[in-house]
C-alpha cells in the first residue's frame, strides 16, 4: 500500500483512539482533573509517566545525538534515567503522602509563605513553557515530512486532539490516553530497532546486538570505530568532553528530571504512598525499555548512515556513493533540507568525512576530496531509519504516528502542570481565595485552552532559543524546585527564608551563567564571552551547571535558616508527617 | 508518648540508611563504572569495548531499575515492622 496512505491510517487510527478516550474519561471534579481522582493502578501510572517523560526530544532527537557522540551522549541516557532514582527514594513517597495537587502548593506549605509558593509557579511556567515549544515543533515536523501537510496545518490538527482529551479530561483523560500513546511509540521505537539489530548482528534484542559480532566476525562498536576513525572522526567509543563536564551535565540532567512539575505530579494520581514507590519503578520499567534500546539505534544507524556514503575502502573513487545513484530515503530527506549534499570537488560523488581533523586533511587533499560534501541534521536519525534499513512501509507509517505520541503525551502532561498551577496556585491559592470548585473547574480548563492557544502560538513562530531549551529548563528544574522540595522533606529546620534565598540564589546563577555564553534571553551577538571551554568557569559547560546551581541553592536555604528562626510549631509536625505513610488516604480529601 | 517518638525516630533512621546505601550504588554504577573508574574497568572487555562503556549505555539503567524496586520493598516492609503503614 501507498506510505502516504498507510501512514494516515496508522495516524488517523490513533487519534481515533485518543479522541475516544477524551469522551470516556471526562473530569467532573478538581480532583480528577489535577489527579485523575487518585485511582491510578501504580503499573498504569507508570505506562503513563513513561509517556509523559518521552518527549518528542527522547523519540525523535536522542539516537541521533547518540549517533553523532558516540560514548559521550552517555550523560543523556544515564542523566535522564537516574533522575528517576531521585525522584522514587527522595520525592516522590512524601510528596504522594502530603496529598496537594501541585508543585509549588507543596512549596507554599511546606514554607508558610505565598512568596516561595510564587516563585515555585514562576519557575514551573519558564520550563514547562520553553519544554513544551518543543513538543508542538515536532507535532509539525512530523505531519509536514510525513503526511504532506503544511506545518501549521499539523500544528492545528496536534492542537485540536489535545485541546479535546485535556480541557475535558484533564488529568484522567491525560493519564489514559498517555497509557495509549505509551504503546504506540514504544511500539514504534522498538520495532525498527529490532529490524535492524537482526539485519546488522543477527540479534533480535539491540541491547544484545550493539556489544555483538557483525557479519564479518568483529564486533560492531570495533567496526563502527574503524570506519569513522578511517574517514577522520573520532573514536565512537572515546571520551570527547572533560570528565567534569560528563559528570556535572549528567548530575545536572539528574537533578533536573527529578525536579519536573508535569512528571513530579503523575505520582499524585496513585491511591496510596508504597503506590507512588512502585510506580517510580514501573515508569523506569518502561522508560529503559526506549532507553536501552537507543544507544543501540544511535550506533547502527551512524553506522548505516557511513556505509551506504562510504561503500568501500577510503582511496579509491569508485567506494564513494555517486550522487546519481543515491537511495529514495536520501531523496525524500534532500526535499526537507535536512541533509544536504555540496559538490565541491565537482566530481559527482558523495564524500562524507570529518573536514576539522587535522590529521586525515593531507590525506583527503591527496585523494582530491575539497571537504566534506554531506550535511545530516541528527533529528533525521530515527525518522529515515526504518527506510535506510529498507523496512516495509508499515514500519514506516509506525514511527510516524509512534513520534506524534511522543509530541502529544508530553505536551499534554506540560499543559496540566501549567495550567494547574494557574488555576490552583494563583487563582485559588492567590487571587480569588474563596472560588467554588466549579468555578477553579472552569478556571482550570480556561488556562488549559489558553496555555494550548501560547503553545501553539510559539510552535509557530517558534523563538530561536528553542533549541537551547533542554540547558534552561533543566538548569531550572535542577536550581530552584528540587532543592527546595529535599529540603522541604528532609530538613525540619528548612525556614521560609532560607528557600526562598537558596531557590533565588539557585535560579539567578544558573540563569546568568546560561545567558553569559548563550547571549541573553538566547539573542544572538548579547553573550558577554564567547561560549568556549577557556572562558567558562572551572571549565564548566552551560548546560552542565544546573548541578551547580542546586549545590548553591542547598548551600544558601541551609545557612539562612540556620541564621533564622526555625519553622513554627505546626510546620514541624507537617514535616513529621509526611515522613511515614499512615494516614495518606485521608489526606486526599480536602 | 515516649516510645513512640523513639519509634518514629528509628524509623527515620532505617529509612536513611536505606537511602544512603541505595544511594551509593546509584552514584558506583554511573559516575564511578560509567565515568571516573572506566580506564579501570577497560581490562574488562564486552563486544569490543570496555565494560565501563557497557555501564555507561547500558547497565546503569538495569541497576537504577533494580535500586528503585529493593527500595519500594524494603520500604513497604519497614512501613509494617514499625507499624506506619498504611490501612
Amino acid at each position: 500500500m501507498d506510505l502516504t496512505v498507510l501512514t494516515w491510517l496508522f495516524v488517523g487510527g490513533t487519534f481515533a483512539i485518543y479522541f475516544g478516550i477524551a469522551i470516556w474519561a471526562k473530569a467532573s471534579t478538581t480532583s480528577e482533573f489535577y489527579a485523575a481522582g487518585r485511582g491510578i493502578n501504580p503499573v498504569a501510572n507508570g505506562m503513563a509517566t513513561a509517556a509523559d517523560w518521552m518527549s518528542a526530544a527522547s523519540f525523535i532527537s536522542m539516537a541521533g545525538l547518540i549517533a553523532f557522540m558516540g560514548y559521550d551522549a552517555s550523560l543523556f541516557l544515564m542523566g535522564w534515567t537516574g533522575g528517576y532514582v531521585l525522584l522514587a527514594l527522595l520525592l516522590a513517597p512524601y510528596l504522594r503522602k502530603f496529598g496537594k495537587f501541585t508543585v509549588p502548593e507543596f512549596i507554599g506549605d511546606r514554607f508558610y509563605s505565598q512568596t516561595a509558593r510564587i516563585v515555585a509557579v514562576v519557575c514551573l511556567i519558564i520550563m514547562s513553557v520553553t519544554y513544551v515549544i518543543g513538543q508542538m515543533k515536532g507535532v509539525g515536523v512530523a505531519f509536514s515530512r510525513f503526511l504532506e501537510v503544511p506545518y501549521d496545518v499539523g500544528l492545528y490538527i496536534g492542537m485540536a486532539i489535545v485541546f479535546v482529551y485535556a480541557v475535558l479530561g484533564g488529568m484522567k483523560g491525560i493519564t489514559y490516553t498517555q497509557i495509549a500513546q505509551y504503546v504506540v511509540l514504544i511500539l514504534a521505537y522498538t520495532i525498527p530497532a529490532i529490524f535492524i539489530s537482526l539485519a546488522l548482528t543477527g540479534h533480535l534484542l539491540p541491547q544484545i546486538g550493539l556489544f555483538s559480532n557483525v557479519e564479518s566476525g568483529v564486533p560492531l562498536l570495533t567496526k563502527l570505530n574503524n570506519t569513522i576513525t578511517d574517514l577522520g572522526f573520532a573514536e565512537y567509543t572515546a571520551q570527547k568532553t572533560t570528565t567534569l563536564n560528563l559528570v556535572l551535565y549528567t548530575l545536572s540532567l539528574m537533578i533536573g528530571t527529578a525536579g519536573l512539575p508535569h512528571v513530579i505530579i503523575r505520582f499524585f494520581t496513585v491511591p496510596r504512598v508504597r503506590d507512588a514507590r512502585l510506580s517510580a519503578g514501573w515508569a523506569l520499567v518502561f522508560i529503559a525499555l526506549l532507553y536501552t534500546t537507543a544507544p543501540a539505534v544511535g550506533a547502527m544507524a551512524r553506522l548505516n548512515l557511513v556505509d551506504t556514503i562510504q561503500t568501500g575502502a577510503v582511496g579509491t573513487p569508485q567506494s564513494n556513493l555517486a550522487y546519481d545513484a543515491r537511495p529514495q530515503w536520501f531523496k525524500d530527506w534532500e526535499k526537507t533540507g535536512l541533509l544536504t549534499w555540496d559538490d565541491k570537488n565537482q566530481d559527482g560523488l558523495i564524500q562524507y568525512y570529518d573536514d576539522k581533523s587535522t590529521e586525515f586533511q593531507a590525506q583527503a587533499e591527496g585523494l582530491g576530496w575539497k571537504g566534506n560534501e554531506l550535511t545530516v541534521d541528527r533529528d533525521i536519525m530515527v525518522l529515515a531509519n526504518p527506510q535506510i534499513a529498507n523496512l516495509p512501509n508499515w514500519v514506516i507509517a509506525l514511527v510516524a504516528a509512534g513520534g506524534l505520541a511522543a509530541a502529544l503525551s508530553t505536551a499534554a502532561g506540560l499543559l496540566l502542570a501549567i495550567s494547574s498551577a494557574i488555576s490552583h496556585d494563583l487563582l485559588k491559592g492567590v487571587f480569588m481565595k474563596g472560588i467554588s470548585e466549579r468555578g477553579e473547574l472552569l478556571g482550570a480548563r480556561i488556562a488549559m485552552t489558553g496555555a494550548i492557544l501560547v503553545a501553539g502560538y510559539l510552535g509557530l513562530n517558534p523563538p530561536g532559543f528553542a533549541a537551547q531549551v533542554v540547558a534552561l529548563a533543566f538548569g531550572l528544574a535542577a536550581s530552584s524546585i528540587f532543592p527546595a522540595i529535599m529540603l522541604g522533606i528532609f530538613d525540619k529546620r528548612a525556614n521560609d527564608l532560607g528557600a526562598i534565598a537558596g531557590m533565588l540564589v539557585g535560579i539567578t546563577t544558573t540563569i546568568i551563567y546560561i545567558f553569559w555564553f548563550k547571549g541573553w534571553f538566547f539573542i544572538a551577538g548579547t553573550n558577554m564571552a564567547p561560549n568556549l571551554p577557556e572562558n567558562w568557569l572551572f571549565g564548566i559547560a552551560p548546560e552542565a551547571f544546573g548541578a551547580v546551581g542546586a549545590i548553591l541553592n542547598f548551600i544558601v536555604a541551609y545557612v539562612v535558616s540556620r541564621a533564622t528562626a526555625a519553622p513554627p510549631e505546626h510546620i514541624q509536625h507537617l514535616v513529621e508527617d509526611i515522613r511515614v505513610p499512615r494516614g495518606a488516604g485521608t489526606a486526599t480529601s480536602h | 508518648m515516649a516510645s513512640e517518638e523513639r519509634s518514629a525516630a528509628n524509623y527515620w533512621r532505617a529509612n536513611m540508611r536505606l537511602v544512603g546505601i541505595l544511594m551509593f550504588i546509584w552514584a558506583l554504577v554511573s559516575f564511578g563504572f560509567g565515568i571516573l573508574l572506566r580506564p579501570v574497568l577497560d581490562a574488562i572487555e564486552i563486544g569490543g569495548v570496555g565494560l565501563g562503556f557497557w555501564f555507561a549505555q547500558q547497565g546503569s539503567m538495569y541497576v537504577f531499575l533494580v535500586l528503585i524496586f529493593v527500595y519500594a520493598w524494603r520500604m513497604n516492609k519497614m512501613d509494617r515492622d514499625f507499624d506506619v503503614d498504611e490501612v
